[in-house]
């Protein structure tokens, strides 16, 4: 019990559905200690982002939680009235989105999108988050952050609004960060630097991650365990070095089988293996079947 | 680039109205009806007839008069109304106010109805909320303000009767204005007594012609909200603890409104247009019941000075809007 | 999936309903004769400002009453009711006749012609259209031929616009450079590729037109500009009724709820035919 309330983030047995009935969810428990990074891998479709808006409170209105609880530092998300939990999610998480062309609001500049959870939400003055905005984007190796600030999001690159996010997530100092494939949209030669930049940050502030990705690569740069998912369901985890070293479920193996080297391109034209994909969906049905019915 | 595009509009400004005056001209040329025989008493003789034709200027070609005429407006004058023996630019510089006080009046109720209609039905997406805000706002939308003017004399003026149904201000009341702009002049002087006078009787007129737009705007705006909310920037406002009612004011509003301006708009030159039948059904003295007034009276030079000032404020307000787009959108502004 | 078919019933509820209503009052309309109670016209001092039939006074025979004239106010709603179709239809077809043409050739040729006619409604969209009508029928001299040319001349530019965009965005398509490469004419594609998607915003338009042009022939007799001041109008009703609202408010609520059912049925009607005939939305 001591060890679980320890937990950055501890998630028990959620199970979410569509209107139709439809699981995107099934049973994920997973948990995430204090600075530690917790990669969540699997194909789109798989959930993984489900989990990371599960936890920030941001679900689409259709995907409804049916069973599970979910616990950010010990205090039960479930428990708590809307307000509370919003602003508990406020001060505690931040997210580093997908992708950073549409993450930021178009008509505002920059710096007030950076600093308005500290001043609104955290009720630091305004001075304060300035000079705590500004150290981050020095931190995020911006130099000139005078003109950042007062720039639109279009007049930045993608990468520098990916670094613009990034400052602005560990601003606050949370204990968490859901980082949701943050380097998916970007360059492949700006994609490695923001990893680099991430887990730096990381290192330094001593912030535990949620990393949503779908790239086998990424999760062996910066993670130090790992949950596999397939159609919303953890199928295996481990110790990052410990899940590469020997795979053990079938799917993770056909996942790394399927997963390119980054000197062969070609590479990420092969599938995951047919057979495994086959054997999965019989096991989740017979699983679906059996929590419809759990006496038949 | 934004004087470029302030520049090009303003050329073709201009083309629209001369298309408007030579249109107004034709169609009151085709007249079969002669005014200056409806003037003189009757037993006028020949000469009397000639001699009035020409003081108007009616003894010419109609291309000669044409040109006469618009060398006038470019000068400022319209010409003298018939009917009431006026200078056609005092005659409208006078009534233009009243126009424009219940004109803006509606359109700052249309914005609030259709503002607070918008948010609240994005916020309740999806719920009983939204579907009864969609279900009014078409209703709203489909009965034009001629319709909604009867209905709101029918509830407000006979059934409970709490407004005045007629005219601009009580008769009674003594007037210490210097401008036509009554309403505005109340407030600066701070004349609330005829503040409240002056807003019962402008009450229901405009609200007549503020539902038709404030449906359009609820739904226009709505659909462009929900369409924002969606966006991960939304996401992530909602991410660092905001609630959705500040999300929508603070991060989705702006650029959501953006879309809907433009055709707030040409919608507003459809409010003003409904002013000419709404006054004329609450006996408001404004510019349109007067141009009724005229085009019964056959008076040729007060239709036209009415027409091109009508035709005038819509360009303009075009024009405005136009350029209210490129200021608030920062990809313009900066482009 | 449970929101798609809801509003499908709904816009099937929505089309029947308006469709039944534009039946009933169209069905009057032709055999008013027959259908009217008394004679619309006929004058009787001995009953004037009777009121509705449920209210002590009422006379048979006078359901909805009678106006200051003695009037059957029932009777003139009917009669008033071929004026309204016969406004609605014709000003309708013809505004979509021209506006619908202009608008799918500037639409699909662009260049000189789309820019004369879009040139064209931008003066129009200039004009009050209110003001436009009254000074038109006022010129043409009062009668039925000149309200519905009025409200031609000015309603035709809604037509265009929409028209105009529509044309636009489906001449982009690919199927329309197929049929180009295929060696299909110009016109030939506009009439058998275009016009075709177009059709169902002209179906939905013209229903929506019709209401318009009922609306504007009211406000035109309101005016006292419509047809001559004999034969009633529901406008012309309106505007007797809004003199008396003291003494005798049917006069003016029961036209004005006829004139709200009709407006209301024609833009839903339209909305309705759209849904169901957009190949898209269905």
């Amino acid at each position: 019990m001591n060890a679980l309330a320890k937990s950055c983030l501890d998630i028990r047995d959620l199970s979410a559905v569509l209107p139709n009935g439809l699981r995107v969810l099934r049973s994920v428990s997973l948990s995430v200690q204090p600075g530690e990074v917790r990669a969540l891998v699997g194909e789109s479709g798989a959930g993984k982002t489900m989990i990371g808006k599960a936890v920030l409170g941001v679900l689409p209105p259709s995907v409804r939680i049916v069973e599970g609880d979910m616990l950010l530092e010990g205090e039960d998300l479930g428990k708590l009235q809307p307000k509370a939990r919003r602003t508990l999610i406020g001060a505690r998480t931040a997210l580093i989105p997908q992708d950073p062309l549409t993450a930021l609001n178009p008509s505002r500049r920059i710096g007030p999108q950076m600093t308005d959870r500290l001043v609104r939400i955290l009720g630091w003055s305004g001075e304060k988050a300035d000079t705590r905005i500004r150290q981050l984007l020095d931190e995020v190796q911006i130099r000139d952050p005078e003109r950042v600030l007062k720039c639109y999001p279009h007049e930045l690159s993608g990468g520098m609004r990916q670094r613009v996010l990034i400052a602005a997530a560990f601003a606050a100092e949370p204990r968490l960060i859901v980082a949701d494939e943050p380097t998916t949209a970007l360059d492949v030669t700006v994609q490695k630097q923001i990893l680099r930049l991430i887990a730096q940050l990381q290192r330094e502030h001593g912030t535990a991650i949620l990393f949503v990705t779908h790239d086998l690569g990424v999760v062996a740069k910066i993670s130090q365990k790992v949950s596999v998912l397939y159609a919303g369901k953890v199928v295996e985890e481990a110790e990052t070095a410990a899940l590469f070293a020997a795979p053990q479920h079938p799917y993770t193996r056909a996942l790394m089988a399927a997963t390119p080297r980054y000197t062969d391109p070609l590479a990420s034209l092969k599938p995951v293996d047919e057979a495994v994909l086959a054997g999965l969906a019989a096991e989740i049905a017979a699983a679906d079947q059996a929590w419809r019915h759990p006496h038949g | 680039m934004l004087l470029q595009r302030f520049l090009i509009r303003l050329l073709t400004m201009a083309i629209t109205l001369f298309g408007v005056a030579v249109v107004v001209f034709v169609v009151i040329r085709v007249a079969p009806g002669d005014p200056i025989a409806m003037m003189l008493p009757p037993g006028a003789t020949d000469a009397d007839i000639a001699r009035l034709r020409a003081l108007y200027g009616l003894d010419k070609t109609i291309v000669q008069q044409f040109f006469i005429w618009l060398a006038g407006v470019v000068r400022g004058d319209f010409g003298t109304s018939i009917s009431l023996r006026q200078d056609v630019l005092g005659l409208v510089v006078n009534r233009l106010p009243a126009t424009l006080e219940l004109a803006i009046v509606a359109l700052l109720m249309a914005l609030a109805i259709g503002g607070t209609t918008a948010i609240l039905g994005a916020r309740e997406r999806g719920t009983a909320v939204e579907a009864g805000i969609d279900i009014a706002s078409g209703a709203a939308l489909s009965i034009p303000d001629f319709l909604w003017g009867l209905v709101l004399i029918l509830l407000f003026g006979v059934l409970v009767p709490v407004f005045d149904i007629s005219g601009r201000v009580s008769p009674q009341l003594n007037l210490p204005f210097v401008t036509q702009f009554y309403l505005f002049e109340s407030i600066v002087r701070l004349r609330f007594d005829l503040t409240k006078d002056l807003l019962a009787h402008m009450l229901m007129p405009a609200v007549a012609l503020a539902l038709p737009l404030a449906a359009i705007i609820s739904q226009l705006l709505k659909q462009s909200l929900k369409e924002v909310l969606d966006l991960d920037y939304v996401v992530l406002a909602r991410v660092k603890g905001f609630s959705e009612t500040q999300v929508i004011l603070r991060e989705a509003l702006k650029n959501a409104a953006l879309p809907t301006l433009t055709l707030v708009g040409v919608q507003f030159t459809f409010l003003i247009g409904g002013t000419v039948i709404v006054e004329r059904l609450f006996s408001y003295e404004g510019l349109g019941n007067m141009a009724i007034d005229a085009v019964i009276n056959r008076d040729l030079p007060l239709i036209q000075g009415i027409v091109l000032v009508f035709a005038l404020l819509f360009v303009l307000i075009n024009l405005s809007v136009d350029m209210m787009y490129a200021l608030l959108n920062p990809r313009l502004r900066h482009g | 999936m449970d929101e798609a078919r809801i509003s499908r019933h709904g816009s099937r509820a929505r089309l029947w309903l308006a469709g039944g209503w534009l039946l009933i009052a169209l069905l009057a309309a032709i055999f008013a004769p027959l259908v009217a109670p008394q004679d619309p016209l006929a004058q009787d001092l001995m009953l004037e400002r009777l009121p509705p039939f449920w209210l002590s006074g009422a006379e048979p025979g006078y359901w909805l009453g009678t106006d200051s004239l003695g009037r059957d106010l029932l009777s003139r709603l009917i009669f008033g009711a071929r004026i309204a179709f016969i406004v609605a239809f014709a000003a309708a077809l013809a505004a979509c006749l021209v506006g619908s043409t202009l608008g799918l050739i500037a639409g699909y040729f662009g260049g000189f012609a789309d820019r004369i006619i879009s040139r064209i409604v931008d003066v129009w969209m200039a004009f009050p259209p209110v003001l436009f009508a009254i000074l038109l029928v006022a010129v043409l001299g009062t009668g039925l031929s000149s309200v519905i040319i009025a409200i031609a001349v000015i309603d035709w530019t809604r037509f265009c616009r929409v028209i105009r965009a529509e044309t636009m965005g489906q001449s982009r398509m690919d199927y329309v450079e197929n049929a180009r490469i295929a060696g299909y004419g110009r016109i030939g594609i506009m009439l058998r590729e275009v016009l075709p998607n177009v059709v169902p915003s002209i179906v939905a338009l013209l229903s929506l037109e019709m209401g318009i042009a009922v609306i504007v022939e009211a406000i035109l007799s309101f005016v006292n500009l419509s047809i001559s001041t004999d034969d009633p109008t529901w406008g012309g009703i309106i505007a007797e009724g809004r003199l008396s609202i003291h003494q005798a408010w049917w006069v003016l609520v029961f036209p004005l709820v006829t004139l709200i059912l009709t407006v209301l049925s024609f833009s839903q009607f339209g909305e309705g035919l759209r849904a169901r005939f957009d190949p898209v939305l269905r």
